[in-house]
C-alpha cells in the first residue's frame, strides 16, 4: 500500500515528525511498528493464557476428586445438552488438547518471542526497526488466524463428540482414523497458520539480528537476550517446517487416502511420532531459550554485574540449540526403539544438561558479590531459577531411557514439563514482565502487588505441579479424567494449588490495572546503574521510531 | 515517517495487507476442512480464500516493487532481502526433509502388511514409473533451465537485454515443459495416489515439488514482465537473483527425489 505520499513521508518530508503515530486502526491493525506489533502480541499471548489458564481450571476441578464432575456441564455450557459418557469423555480430550495447544503456540510462544522479541531485539541491537516490518505483522495476524480455527473446532464435530480431542501431540491413529469430522482438520490448520507466521517471524529475527547492529555492536558485544532470541529463531525456522510436513500428511491421511501413518497400507504411526518430536523437542527449546535471555538481563541489572562468563553463556545456548536437533527420540521410549537406539537418546539427552548447567551456575555466579537489589524482576529471576532447576534434574531422570520406560506417560511426566514451562518458561515471562512493563507503558505497576503475585504464584503452582511427580511415580497415567481413588489426596492438593495461582493471577491484572490508571510515570532508566542495554538509554514509552539516528557502541562498552 | 532519518533502513508505512493476507489465508484454510467434509458451499470459501491471497500477494510485491524505484531498497535493505530469500529456501529444505524422511522410513524399513510384503517397491505393484525415461528427460529439462537462468543473469550483469529476455523465456518454457511432463506421467502412471505408501510419499514428494515448479516458473514469468517493463539494471535486480536461486532450490530437490525416489527406490523393478 505504497502510495506516492507514504513514500515522500518515508523519505522525511517536512510535515512529518519524530513521534506521528497512525491513527487507531492504521495503527493497531495495519501496523509496521516492531514496538507495536510486540504490544499486540503481548495482549493477544494474554487473552490466549485467560483462555487455556481456564481450561486448566476445568480440568483440576474435573480432577479433584475420582469419577466424572464437571465435563457434562461443561459440555452443558459449550451446546450440547444431555451429552453421552463417551462425549463427556472425548471433551475430557478436547480440552487437554486445546490447553496445550494454546498455551505452547498462542501464548508462550507469542508472548516470547512476538511480544517481549518484537520489543526489546530491535531495540538491545540498536535497530530503528524490525529489517521486514510488513512480515512482522502478519505473522502476528497469522498467529490470530490460527488461534480463530482452533477456536472453530470446539464447536464442529470431531470424532465422538464435538472438538479435537488428538492431544497438542495429535499422534496418529487417534488423529487420523480415530477422530473423523471436521474439528481435527481446523485444528491442523491452525497449526499451518501460526507456524507460517512463526517462520516468518523466524526470518525476520534472523535478518535482523545479523544485518541491523548498530555500529560497534558485534555479535560478542550483543545482549545476551538478542543471543537468546537468534538461537530460537535458527530452531523456528528448521523445525517447524518438518511439523509442516507431518500435518499435511495427517490432513491427507485424513481426506485424500493416503497411508503415511495407516498400518494397514504399510503406513507408520512412529513416523509420526519421529516427525512431531524432531520438531517438538527444539520447540521445548524455543519456548525457553527466550526466558534464558531475559533472566540473564535481569540477573545482571539487579546484580549490578555483567553477566558471569558471557561468552559461555552464549555458546550454551548455541549449544542447547544444535544439541536439541538430535535428542527428539527420548520422546519415544517406549515405541519400540532398540536398545542401541535409547542409549544413544539417552546419553545424548543427558549431554544438554552440560550447557544448561553453564546457565545455571553462571546466573548464580553472577549474583555472587554482587550489589544485589531484590526488586520484583530479581524476585521473579530467582524463582525461575529455583523452579527450572527442578524441572531440569526431573528432566535428567527422564532422560534415561530405562527411568522413562517405567514413568513414560505417567503425571511424573506432567510434572517435570510443567516444571520446566509453567514454572520455567512463565516466571521468565512475569519476570520479563515487570522488568519492561513501566518501560513498554511509561507507567509503575506497584511492586508490592507484583512481590505478592511472585508470592501466591510461588505457592499455587509448586502445591500444583510438585504433588504430580509422587503421582506419577506412584503411577498414575495422563490424559484420564478419571483415577483411583487411591490417587485422590495428591490430586485434591494440586487443585488446592490451583486455586491459589488463579488467585496469584487475579493479583496480577489488579496490578495491571492499577498500573495503566494510576501508575506514576516512569523515567527512562528506572533501574538505575546495573541497567545498561540500550532500551535503559530511551524514554519510557521509548519514541514511536527510535535512533532515528544509530547508536554507537564503543570498545569498552560491555553488554 | 521520521524527520530525521540518519539511517538506511527501511521504515515502511502502515499496511492492511497483512491483516488481508492473514484473513484469506484463514478463509481458504476453513473453505478447505469444509470442502473435504463434503459441505455444498466449502469450494467457494476456499476459492474466495485463494482469490484474497492472490490479491494480497500482488498487491503486497507490487508494494515492495514500488518500493524499489523509489529507492527504498539501500544496499543494507538489499541485504535483508538476501538473507530473507536464502532463510526461507533454507525452511523450504527441512520442508522437504520430512517428505524425504517419510519415503526413506517406507522404502528402508518396508512393512511387513500384506499390501507392502516387506520389500520396495511394494509387493502388490504390478510396475513402476521407469526412472531412464521420462524422469530422466525431465531431469536434463529442469538442468538445461538452470543453466538458461544463469545465461540470462549474466546477460542482465553484461546489460545485454535481448539475451536476459531470451534466457528467461528459454528458462520458463522449460520449467513449463518439466510441468506437462510431469502431468503426463502422473496421468500414466501405474499406481494411485491412496492405497499404499509407495503412491502416499512419491506423490506428495514429487506433487510438492512440482507445486514449486509452478511458483518458481510465476517467479520467472514476473521477472520476464519487470524485464519488458524495463525493470532491472547490472547492479540491482534482486528480484530475478530471488527467482533465480528458488528455481535452482527447486532443480536441486529434483536431483534428489530423481536419484532416491525414481532411481534407487525403484531399482530391480518392473517397469512400466
Amino acid at each position: 500500500m505504497a502510495t506516492t505520499t507514504d513514500h515522500h513521508s518515508a523519505h522525511g518530508d517536512v510535515h512529518a515528525h519524530d513521534d506521528h503515530k497512525p491513527g487507531f486502526f492504521s495503527r493497531w491493525f495495519m501496523s509496521t511498528n516492531h514496538k507495536d506489533i510486540g504490544t499486540l502480541y503481548l495482549i493477544f499471548a494474554i487473552f490466549a493464557g485467560i483462555i487455556g489458564g481456564a481450561i486448566s481450571g476445568i480440568m483440576r476441578l474435573e480432577l479433584d476428586h475420582p469419577g466424572i464432575q464437571v465435563l457434562a456441564s461443561v459440555n452443558h455450557f459449550l451446546g450440547v445438552t444431555s451429552a453421552t459418557m463417551d462425549q463427556n469423555l472425548h471433551l475430557w480430550n478436547v480440552l487437554i488438547t486445546a490447553h496445550g495447544l494454546i498455551m505452547v503456540f498462542f501464548m508462550v510462544m507469542p508472548a516470547m518471542i512476538g511480544g517481549f522479541g518484537n520489543w526489546f531485539v530491535p531495540i538491545m541491537i540498536g535497530a530503528p526497526d524490525m529489517a521486514f516490518p510488513r512480515m512482522n505483522n502478519i505473522s502476528f495476524w497469522l498467529t490470530v488466524a490460527g488461534f480463530c480455527s482452533l477456536m472453530i473446532s470446539p464447536f464442529v464435530p470431531g470424532g465422538t463428540g464435538n472438538g479435537a480431542g488428538i492431544g497438542w501431540t495429535a499422534y496418529a491413529p487417534l488423529s487420523t482414523s480415530g477422530s473423523q469430522g471436521p474439528a481435527v482438520d481446523f485444528a491442523i490448520f491452525s497449526l499451518h497458520l501460526a507456524g507460517a507466521g512463526s517462520i516468518m517471524g523466524a526470518i525476520n529475527f534472523i535478518t535482523t539480528i545479523l544485518n541491523m547492529r548498530a555500529p560497534g555492536m558485534t555479535l560478542h558485544k550483543m545482549p545476551l537476550f538478542v543471543w537468546s532470541m537468534l538461537v530460537t529463531a535458527f530452531l523456528l525456522l528448521l523445525a517447524l517446517p518438518v511439523l509442516a510436513a507431518a500435518i499435511t500428511m495427517l490432513i491427507t491421511d485424513r481426506n485424500f487416502g493416503t497411508t503415511f501413518f495407516d498400518a494397514s497400507g504399510g503406513g507408520d504411526p512412529v513416523l509420526f511420532q519421529h516427525l512431531f518430536w524432531f520438531f517438538g523437542h527444539p520447540e521445548v527449546y524455543i519456548m525457553i531459550l527466550p526466558g534464558f535471555g531475559m533472566i540473564s538481563q535481569i540477573v545482571s541489572t539487579f546484580s549490578k554485574k555483567p553477566v558471569f562468563g558471557y561468552l559461555g553463556m552464549a555458546y550454551a545456548m548455541v549449544a542447547i540449540g544444535v544439541v536439541g536437533f538430535v535428542v527428539w527420540a527420548h520422546h519415544m521410549y517406549t515405541t519400540g526403539l532398540s536398545e542401541d537406539v535409547k542409549m544413544y537418546f539417552t546419553t545424548a539427552t543427558m549431554v544438554i544438561a552440560v550447557p544448561t548447567g553453564i546457565k545455571i551456575f553462571s546466573w548464580i555466579a553472577t549474583m555472587w558479590g554482587g550489589s544485589i537489589s531484590f526488586k520484583s524482576p530479581m524476585v521473579w529471576a530467582i524463582g525461575f531459577i529455583f523452579l527450572f532447576t527442578v524441572g531440569g534434574v526431573t528432566g535428567v531422570v527422564l532422560a534415561n531411557g530405562g527411568i522413562d520406560d517405567n514413568v513414560q506417560d505417567t503425571y511424573y511426566v506432567v510434572g517435570h514439563f510443567h516444571y520446566v514451562l509453567s514454572l520455567g518458561a512463565v516466571t521468565a515471562l512475569f519476570a520479563g514482565f515487570y522488568y519492561w512493563f513501566p518501560k513498554m507503558s511509561g507507567r509503575w505497576h506497584s511492586e508490592l502487588l507484583s512481590y505478592l503475585h511472585f508470592a501466591v504464584f510461588f505457592v499455587g503452582v509448586n502445591l500444583i505441579f510438585f504433588p504430580m511427580h509422587f503421582l506419577g511415580l506412584q503411577g498414575m497415567p495422563r490424559r484420564y479424567p478419571d483415577y483411583a481413588a487411591a490417587f485422590e489426596y495428591w490430586n485434591h492438593i494440586s487443585t488446592i494449588g490451583y486455586k491459589v495461582m488463579a488467585a496469584s493471577m487475579v493479583i496480577f491484572f489488579v496490578n495491571i490495572i492499577y498500573a495503566l490508571v494510576a501508575g506514576k510515570k516512569a523515567e527512562g532508566n528506572y533501574w538505575g546503574e546495573g541497567a545498561n542495554t540500550l532500551e535503559w538509554t530511551l524514554s519510557s514509552p521509548p519514541p514511536f521510531h527510535q535512533f532515528e539516528t544509530l547508536p554507537v557502541i564503543g570498545d569498552d562498552d560491555h553488554h | 515517517m521520521a524527520g530525521a532519518k540518519n539511517h538506511e533502513f527501511h521504515i515502511l508505512p502502515p499496511s492492511i495487507m497483512p491483516l488481508a493476507g492473514s484473513i484469506s489465508l484463514l478463509t481458504m484454510t476453513s473453505g478447505g476442512v469444509l470442502t473435504m467434509h463434503d459441505s455444498a458451499n466449502g469450494k467457494y470459501v476456499l476459492a474466495l480464500g485463494a482469490v484474497g491471497i492472490l490479491f494480497t500477494l500482488f498487491q503486497w510485491w507490487s508494494s515492495v516493487i514500488r518500493e524499489a524505484h523509489a529507492g527504498d531498497h539501500t544496499p543494507v535493505v538489499q541485504l535483508h532481502l538476501r538473507y530473507g530469500m536464502i532463510l526461507f529456501i533454507a525452511s523450504e529444505v527441512m520442508f522437504f526433509v520430512g517428505w524425504f524422511w517419510a519415503f526413506f522410513d517406507f522404502s528402508l524399513f518396508p512393512s511387513a502388511a500384506k499390501i507392502i510384503g516387506g520389500t520396495w517397491p511394494p509387493k502388490s505393484m504390478t510396475a513402476v514409473l521407469n526412472a531412464f525415461d521420462l524422469p530422466l528427460i525431465n531431469t536434463l529439462i529442469l538442468l538445461c533451465s538452470g543453466t538458461t537462468v544463469t545465461w540470462a543473469h549474466h546477460c542482465l550483469l553484461h546489460g545485454n537485454r535481448a539475451g536476459l529476455k531470451t534466457g528467461l523465456w528459454c528458462t520458463i518454457l522449460l520449467g513449463m515443459l518439466f510441468t506437462s511432463l510431469q502431468a503426463f506421467e502422473y496421468a500414466h502412471a501405474p499406481f494411485v495416489f491412496g492405497k499404499n505408501t509407495y503412491g502416499s510419499a512419491f506423490y506428495m514428494a514429487t506433487g510438492f515439488h512440482g507445486f514449486h515448479v509452478i511458483i518458481g516458473t510465476i517467479f520467472l514469468a514476473v521477472c520476464l514482465k519487470r524485464t519488458y517493463n524495463g525493470d532491472f539494471t547490472p547492479k540491482q535486480h534482486f528480484g530475478f537473483e530471488a527467482a533465480a536461486w528458488y528455481w535452482h532450490f527447486v532443480d536441486v530437490v529434483w536431483l534428489f527425489l530423481f536419484t532416491a525416489i525414481y532411481v534407487w527406490g525403484n531399482w530391480g523393478f518392473p517397469v512400466d
